[in-house]
């Protein structure tokens, strides 16, 4: 759906849906993922419809992932950091 | 542990560090404080990655943009405190500032607390927006800043405003070129906006439209449909956008688009300032709410000042000038400067605030959002966190709901993850349409705390401190 | 003019309540109600159906509670059938939390009391080992908990919405936006003035929360009512932990998990303060340590109506015999009495002697010596 303007910045190794995606340093989570060809990021928990990122700057909160194990968090406001573990949110969040 | 600090910022747009740096040279100890990892806002988001390791990119993005270096170097050699990558998630009244990074929490008391958030996108609800695929054009934008990504599928910008043809151009420039731009202004639009222009022409006013003319005579050259006076946009698909329809030139007619960019405008980003408690006025000409601001950013709450587009849209430069307004004012606030320096020391920027603004009111006319967007027909989602329809909303005013915090009670509209960003704007004005008066009159949502979620353990963990 | 058979003032849940349960039964009703941004005590409330410890010292209060917890699986039927709306009734048996054990014998000993009081409804003490089987990961800092079976929850804000639907769909007006200047007693009836226009009926409810006070008077009753405000947090939905109702924390029907309990006299702020936010956390992540992860969505605080005693007031003038008061702090338990068997009492004209208990006479305690 995107592609990169240039080759330059470190590459990261991330993984989303247990699937290896690779981005870049600056990236944020969102622009990685939509980079990788992803397009839709959750369902949502009302009607389990799919979202993804609408606004990329905080506001939608459409963009909602688990990084880490961690669910709920802006895609669009978490710098990619190499290594993490992305996974689609599916309604409702596990309390761990 | 609680800071007391002469002045806080929070955003780290134009407006908020042009104010702290201003601050930190007349010796204020001033924290400016930003959800993002590195300054520039939106509108120079990403300013310093891209000319560190896209130079490439700052052609792409224009001149406008390569500004930002200017304004982050100045903010960094001024000896503000910067706080990066720290959410600000409740301010009272008495300016007390509670911030999370880390995951951990703390509080900031400051004497003078100016409030640069800046502007959202107005949300566009047409059929299908809620679909992956469909964003906004600012996001667009984002991309080729924050990262230096382009569309690489087939992609329509639609709506109105200086911003589609920027970032068409910009687009282009990157090796993107859009299926067409979908322009939603009128010609009743253009006839309207006529009896403003000499006003526009004043100042920097003249320049800015000869560039947009420019910019506008650039995309069409480079082949890209255009359309004009469009109507009834809905984006359809299954899961995802495939294709946008519309009415052109008594026309329907449907393209194929996997990307589809909207934009109506951008409008004053609310949140923080009503969860202080500030007065907002209703901006007829904006079609938006906004804080009611004296001409130094002053808000009704004492000692808040509020600086940039989220006062009142008026751009990037002119936000430079009211940053710099409201630190003046902060300073005479906390007593380093008298009524009279701080008068003689603004004049400049006052006159170049005045400058940056002529053209505003041409372009609200020429580019106003559409009827259909402000109040959208019955099927269509308007809160999209809790899948809200605006026919649901119209239901509950005919069942004697008056506002958008008894609608909120009623229909759990603005209740969602984005706590009524995105929906609050339209709930506002569709309930005014539903019940024959002004946004004004109906009001808005009230705005709690936390601003953006917080964690339970996180909070039970705060140090109270005193 | 308009003329009604009953006007109630307040439509928030015990105005609600009243007015739709006097619809139902074939009265000409309205409710005058304020605008968007009044003190809405209705909004603010935490949702429980409770039981357990009402009215330890009141019999009367005690039995009122339990008979309305009785009728509200009826008041939960009625209110789908005649709005369409599910108000996430739920009645698993709640439970109050000690977090030591001078708190839990203290508790017991309460318990024991209100059974000597007002007969034994099931309420018992469940020790720590009984608490973890019936509710896995509850923290270790809880000492135990006393459980009551019928014990409950619902959603308020969905039983409030229900409640104006049903009343619009019985026939029964709902007049927003008209706060009530002044009430004046004529022969059998009352004329109510709000703005331009004016009300009359021959029956009148005051059930305006907070605005009762000023309003009492007009016909002959004391309503001493005051704020006491009550802060609450909300979470993102998580999956369920918690299907119990408990006194600090609940989990409704979408999957956000609330947490409240506080109790503040600060006049009429219904703003929230970080310290008080931070204890709620903190008990909250002290009863259930895997909420410390859960992201709290939204803080509110409200102000609950409070008379000087606590329990309610109902009351009919005796000098206007067709004027009567009601306010209560718990518009969520009581909601199903106040529909389905204050309301008629009501229309009947007459309150029987069971309400005696609750004249605002109570609180003129003579002048010590």
């Amino acid at each position: 759906m995107f592609r990169r303007v240039d080759e330059a910045g470190a590459v990261l190794r991330l993984e989303f849906e247990g699937e290896a995606v690779l981005a870049r340093e600056g990236d944020s989570v969102a622009a990685a993922l939509l980079a990788a060809g992803a397009r839709a990021f959750r369902d949502t928990a009302i009607s389990a419809s799919p979202r993804g990122p609408y606004c990329m700057m905080g506001v939608c909160f459409e963009c909602l992932v688990e990084i880490d194990g961690i669910a709920n968090r802006q895609a669009c406001m978490v710098p990619a950091a190499d290594g993490m573990k992305i996974r689609r949110q599916r309604g409702a969040r596990e309390a761990a | 542990m609680s800071d007391r600090l002469d002045a806080v910022v929070i955003g780290a747009g134009p407006a908020g560090l042009a104010c702290a740096a201003l601050l930190a040279a007349h010796g204020a100890t001033v924290r400016l404080a930003d959800e993002q990892a590195e300054p520039g806002g939106q509108i120079y988001r990403g300013i310093g990655r891209i000319a560190a390791e896209h130079p490439g990119m700052l052609d792409v993005l224009g001149e406008d943009y390569a500004r930002g270096q200017a304004i982050v170097a100045a903010f960094k050699a001024s000896g503000a405190e910067y706080r990066p990558s720290t959410l600000v998630w409740h301010v009272t009244p008495e300016r007390e500032i509670w911030v999370s990074c880390n995951g951990r929490s703390e509080v900031w008391n400051a004497r003078a607390l100016v409030v640069a958030t800046g502007a959202m996108e107005r949300p566009v609800p047409v059929p299908g927006w809620t679909l992956p695929g469909v964003m906004t054009v600012g996001a667009v934008q984002i991309m080729l800043k924050s990262a230096a990504l382009a569309p690489h599928a087939r992609f329509v910008l639609a709506g109105s405003g200086p911003l589609v043809w920027l970032v068409a151009k910009q687009c282009l420039a990157a090796g993107a070129k859009p299926e067409a731009v979908l322009d939603t202004s009128t010609g009743a639009d253009q006839l309207s906006a006529l009896r403003h222009l000499p006003m526009a022409l004043r100042g920097a006013g003249a320049r800015l439209l000869f560039k947009g003319l420019a910019m506008i005579g650039a995309v069409q050259r480079s082949g890209v449909p255009v359309f004009r006076g469009v109507s009834g946009i809905r984006i359809e698909g299954a899961a995802e956008a495939e294709s946008v329809a519309f009415r052109a030139g008594g026309s329907d007619r449907r393209i194929p688009a996997r990307i589809v960019a909207l934009h109506e405008g951008v409008i004053p980003a609310q949140q923080m300032t009503r969860l202080i408690g500030c007065a907002h006025v209703w901006d007829e000409g904006q079609r938006c709410f906004r804080p009611d601001v004296d001409e130094w950013g002053s808000s009704s709450v004492d000692g808040v000042l509020v600086a940039g587009d989220g006062a009142g849209i008026f751009g990037a430069r002119a936000a430079e000038h009211a940053g710099r307004l409201a630190a003046l004012e902060a300073l005479r606030r906390i007593g380093r400067l008298s009524a009279k320096e701080r008068d003689a020391l603004a004049r400049d920027d006052r006159r170049a605030l005045a400058s940056q603004r002529a053209i505003r009111r041409f372009l609200d006319r020429l580019y106003p959002p559409p009827a259909s967007i402000r109040a959208p027909a019955d099927e269509i989602v308007v809160c999209r966190c809790e899948e809200v329809t605006a026919g649901a909303v119209r239901d509950a005013v005919r069942q004697g709901c008056m506002g958008p915090n008894q609608a909120k009670a009623f229909l759990r509209v603005g209740m969602g993850p984005c706590q009524g960003r995105l929906c609050g704007p339209v709930v506002s004005e569709v309930i005014a349409a539903a019940r024959g008066i002004t946004p004004a009159e109906a009001g808005y949502y009230r705005i709690r705390p936390p601003l953006k979620p917080i964690g339970l353990g996180e909070l039970a963990a705060v140090e109270l401190g005193e | 003019m308009s003329a009604f058979d009953l006007i109630v003032i307040g439509g928030g849940l015990v105005g609600g309540a009243i007015a739709w349960g006097a619809a139902a039964r074939g009265a000409a009703v309205v409710v005058l109600d304020e605008g968007d941004v009044a003190f809405r005590a209705a909004r603010g409330n935490f949702g429980l159906v409770w039981v357990q410890s009402k009215g330890a010292g009141m019999p009367p209060y005690a039995h009122w509670s339990r008979r309305s917890a009785e009728l509200w699986p009826a008041l939960a039927a009625r209110m789908r059938e005649a709005s369409g709306a599910d108000v996430a009734l739920e009645q698993p048996g709640g439970l109050h939390f000690c977090f030591s054990e001078a708190e839990l014998e203290a508790r017991a000993d309460l318990i024991r009391r209100m059974h000597n009081e007002s007969g034994d409804i099931g309420t018992r003490i469940v020790d720590r080992a009984e608490l973890r089987a019936m509710v896995p990961g509850i923290g270790d800092r809880v000492a135990g908990a006393s459980f009551c079976p019928i014990d409950g929850h619902a959603n308020p804000l969905f039983l409030l919405r229900a409640l104006h639907s049903a009343l619009l769909r019985a026939g029964g007006a709902y007049r927003p936006g008209h706060g009530v200047d002044l009430i004046t007693p004529d022969g059998g009836a009352f004329i109510v003035r709000s703005g331009a226009e004016s009300f009359t009926a021959p029956k009148l409810v005051i059930a305006a929360g907070l605005g009762s006070r000023r309003l009492a008077p007009m016909v002959g009753l004391e309503m001493p009512v005051s704020p006491l405000r009550g802060q609450i947090l909300v979470t993102e939905r998580v999956k369920p932990l918690l299907h119990y109702a408990t006194h600090i924390l609940r989990q409704t029907a979408e999957g956000s998990v609330m947490a409240g309990d506080s109790q503040e006299d600060v006049g009429f702020d219904a703003a929230t303060t970080v310290p008080v936010t931070r204890a709620i956390a903190a008990r909250a992540v002290m009863t259930f340590p895997a909420l410390a992860e859960a992201r709290i969505v939204r803080m509110w605080g409200a102000l609950r109506v409070m008379t000087p005693d606590g329990f309610p007031i109902y009351e009919q003038s005796a000098r206007y015999p067709g004027a009567f008061a009601a306010t209560c702090h718990s518009g969520v338990t009581l909601a199903a009495a106040h529909a389905l068997d204050l309301a008629p009492s009501i229309l009947d004209g007459a309150l029987p002697a069971k309400f005696d208990a609750f004249k605002s006479s109570r609180f003129d305690v003579p002048a010590r010596g």
